[in-house]
């Protein structure tokens, strides 16, 4: 619809990636690992559109392939931060746990929901957080 | 205060799931403002906590062909690279400085969501529904 030309860079979805290519995923992991450890985020808001605007994958595939990505940058983020000696453990998997059911019912919600307003909504609540933070 | 912890861990979890952020943009204020964690701290944790929502979101896109593994395990590999830079920062920086910029980020993905938002609806009365 949006993006009719769904590989639009040569070689990699084949699995067999020009070196050019390999430097350029390279970089982006680089630049979203910096990210991620700076704020204690996976980094999709980097991954996501640097895999669309650079490597030419559609938004659905290079949200998904973000997460796989997400999934070694934040492991290797806590591994980093455990080695400092700042990490909770135990606060972690009481929050992470429970998460990871929420997300499978948002997920699911989703799907029955009009989220429009509710997006708003929820940018609002971002940014009163935010703010609260701010002050 | 456990319990306390789970229930701001589900919610984050659903509203994670239903906006499609991740779960990170809500652990850490939460670690912050109701467990009370220092703001390096709370990252670190965060980063831990996340694992299982991104484990399972990244098995359900996998299931429906969304993930190229090849350029994952390139960008994965890359961040490898990167997080020890992050994580020294985070820690050279002084906590009410983070706690700041984490807190404009936070304005800039509100932001982003918002647009978000506006598109859908385009893209809706484009197709007629």
């Amino acid at each position: 619809m949006k993006r009719p030309s769904r590989q639009s860079r040569p070689g990699l979805s084949n699995g067999v990636a020009s070196d050019a290519s390999v430097v350029r995923l390279l970089a982006i992991g680089l630049a979203a690992g910096v990210f991620s450890a700076l704020f204690g985020v996976g980094g999709g808001i980097v991954i996501v559109p640097l895999l669309v605007a650079v490597v030419g994958l559609d938004g659905r595939r290079a949200t998904g392939t973000s997460l796989a990505a997400i999934g070694i940058t934040a492991a290797a983020g806590a591994v980093a931060y455990g080695l400092h000696g700042d990490l909770k453990p135990g606060a972690a998997a009481i929050i992470g746990v429970p998460a990871a059911f929420g997300a499978v019912a948002g997920v699911t919600l989703q799907q029955r929901l009009e989220t429009r307003t509710l997006t708003f909504g929820f940018a609002l609540f971002l940014a009163a957080v935010g703010i609260r933070l701010l002050l | 205060m456990e319990i306390l912890a789970a229930l701001v861990g589900l919610l984050a979890g659903v509203l994670a799931g239903l906006f499609g952020v991740g779960g990170g943009i809500l652990f850490v204020p939460a670690l912050v403002l109701v467990l009370g964690l220092t703001q390096v701290h709370a990252e670190a944790t965060s980063l831990l906590a996340i694992l299982p929502t991104v484990i399972a979101g990244a098995w359900r896109q996998q299931r429906y062909g969304n993930v190229d593994w090849h350029t994952a395990l390139l960008v994965g590999l890359g961040s490898i690279a990167g997080v020890e830079g992050g994580v020294q920062l985070a820690k050279a920086l002084p906590e009410g400085v983070l706690r700041r910029i984490f807190a404009v980020f936070m304005l800039i993905v509100a932001a982003n969501l918002a647009w978000r938002a506006l598109r859908i609806k385009q893209a809706y009365s484009s197709n007629g529904d």
